[in-house]
């Protein structure tokens, strides 16, 4: 019968093969090469690029995120990210029940908006039962009524050379040496202009709650949760967001994640 | 048996049938080069994936995460206990101590919280959206590699030959997990029915469904391919499965390497590298099979 023989050199040179691949990673080797403008990162996000000409070439412009039914609404819409604002501007807003609180819409309009909430909850508006996913890996299936985004760019008049919307928030996100970092965020028309995308005052049957981001937030269906900005008070209309923040198109962005959130 | 000794190609050696140890050219050079690639992407994806992983270390069964009602079937966590802070895993409810690994980990004195620890992460440190950046640009190198190797296997026969099971595979089969429950193992031009199912369950079954459960977790590919998601159980099963499919193909990688070092990790080194691998004498008798080098 066979017997199992193996010479000690052998054993090691296999082990080691096998053991170097898991040293390796021990695994700090790469950090140093991969913080945000280090020349390996931007190497490899190139494939971020290419993820989303891929996905926009295959979703096109108006292919539709799936929805659900009532029965799938089981559990409140989990909050994340900022959930009461500290900001003095957002509490004045809210204690009066923002009623003093407009939408305004400028940059490359024709017809610069400010909207109060009542302009806009009497506009066409339209309900959808869709999954949240957030990049952390969970989603949450919800209830959203809002007015399409299209319809108030239509209003504004976007002009020829506007390539992105980029919505201004009401919420510090963060706290840096140079002030507070309030949160924004940019889509192109394309998704802007999507019959999912909503700017969404409310939530499975009520007024969109503050901690989801009264009175109103941003649904962009096809993207992921960071994408979706609460706590609304302008869009502006911009050919480039390379002057804002650090330039990468958002408040995650330029921290890391991709500006195309669609996978 | 058969004998095995045939040169697959012009470029192999005209293989007498010997008795002698013969040097014979086994794998093409687009199987070697398609095997590092996968073998680069599959280990910067696991590491970075592991890393997404600790964003939110659960895993959950339907359409939606619970946070209301209970659908988590694995979660990795710390907890404050009697003796310190200590990590957790749990698999279907029930609960192991993790300490050290999963849940818990680092440098003693410095340990945080964390689903898997930092040397089996990347980056090292806690950073999702880099860990996507990786994740994401070697998902790219491992489909293209996918669709190469499979291109070039239709063309060159690889899969017809090599991988394809035939009546003899199933003929065979329990005989080949005898000889491999006793590690003894033919050196010939062909493989074993145990190697034609991992090499194959590998790449026709793991590969295609790691890509597909990583497609249906985007939003934006939802809206292409609504079906997929209804197909797998809905978007959290898809993550659940895609974390399955990893731990299958960390098992088939511990014990393809335990079969490289038992069955002589030079030779077998050898032929994924040059191409070339030493075969034993055609097992016409049931002598063990020799080891070389």
């Amino acid at each position: 019968m066979a017997k199992f023989e193996i010479s000690r050199r052998k054993f090691l040179t296999g082990a080691s093969l096998g053991v170097s691949g898991i040293m390796l990673s021990g695994c700090d080797a790469f950090d140093s090469q991969l913080g945000i403008g280090d020349g390996l990162r931007s190497f490899l996000e190139n494939a971020n690029g290419l993820t989303w000409r891929a996905q926009r070439l295959l979703a096109g412009r108006d292919s539709l995120a799936p929805e659900f039914t009532e029965a799938d609404i089981r559990q409140p819409q989990r909050p994340n990210g900022v959930t009461a604002p500290d900001d003095d501007v957002y509490k004045g807003l809210l204690a009066n029940n923002f009623a003093d609180w407009r939408l305004e819409v400028t940059g490359l309009v024709e017809k610069p908006l400010s909207l109060t909430r009542d302009q806009i909850m009497n506009m066409p508006s339209r309900t959808q039962i869709t999954r949240h996913d957030c990049v952390e890996g969970w989603s949450c299936i919800a209830k959203w009524t809002g007015t399409p985004l299209s319809l108030v760019l239509d209003q504004a008049v976007v002009k020829p050379q506007a390539r992105y919307v980029m919505f201004h928030c009401l919420d510090t996100i963060d706290r840096s040496l140079a002030g507070d970092v309030k949160y924004y965020g940019t889509i192109d028309l394309i998704d802007a202009r999507h019959p999912q995308t909503i700017l969404a005052y409310g939530l499975n049957g009520k007024p969109l709650p503050v901690e989801n981001g009264a009175p109103l937030r941003v649904r962009v269906e096809r993207q992921l949760g960071y994408k979706m900005p609460k706590y609304l008070s302008k869009i502006e209309l911009v050919d480039s967001f390379a002057d804002v923040g650090e330039g990468r198109g958002g408040y995650w962005e330029d921290n890391g994640y991709d500006w195309y959130g669609g996978i | 048996m058969e004998s095995v000794v045939r040169s697959q190609s012009a470029t192999g050696p005209d293989t007498p049938v010997s008795n002698e140890k013969t040097l014979i050219y086994r794998q093409s050079h687009w199987t070697r080069l398609t095997h590092w690639l996968w073998a680069i992407s599959l280990f910067f994806m696991l590491l970075s994936g592991l890393q997404i992983f600790n964003a939110r270390p659960q895993l959950y069964i339907g359409k939606q995460s619970g946070f209301e009602f209970n659908n988590t079937v694995f979660a990795i966590g710390a907890e404050n206990t009697a003796n310190g802070s200590r990590g957790y895993t749990e698999i279907l409810g029930h609960r192991f101590d993790t300490t050290g690994v999963l849940g818990w980990s680092g440098p003693a004195g410095q340990e945080t919280a964390r689903g898997f620890p930092s040397w089996a992460t990347i980056p090292s440190y806690y950073d999702l959206g880099t860990a996507r950046v990786v994740h994401f640009f070697f998902a790219w190198i491992l489909v293209t590699t996918l669709i190469v190797w499979l291109v070039a296997s239709l063309i060159n026969g690889h899969i017809r030959r090599d991988l394809a099971p035939r009546i003899d595979d199933i003929k065979r089969l329990p005989q080949d997990i005898i000889d491999h429950a006793k590690l003894k193992f033919h050196h010939t031009r062909e493989y074993n029915t145990l190697q034609k199912m991992a090499y194959g369950g590998v790449l026709f079954v793991l590969l295609p469904l790691m890509i597909i459960t990583g497609l249906a977790m985007s939003p934006s590919m939802n809206s292409v391919l609504p079906f997929l998601n209804d197909l797998l159980g809905g978007r959290q099963t898809a993550r659940t499965i895609h974390f399955s499919v990893m731990v299958l193909l960390v098992l088939f990688f511990v014990v393809h390497i335990l079969m490289i070092i038992a069955a002589g990790p030079i030779n077998e080194l050898r032929s994924i590298i040059t191409g070339w691998y030493r075969t034993d004498p055609p097992a016409h008798d049931n002598k063990p099979a020799k080891r070389n080098s």
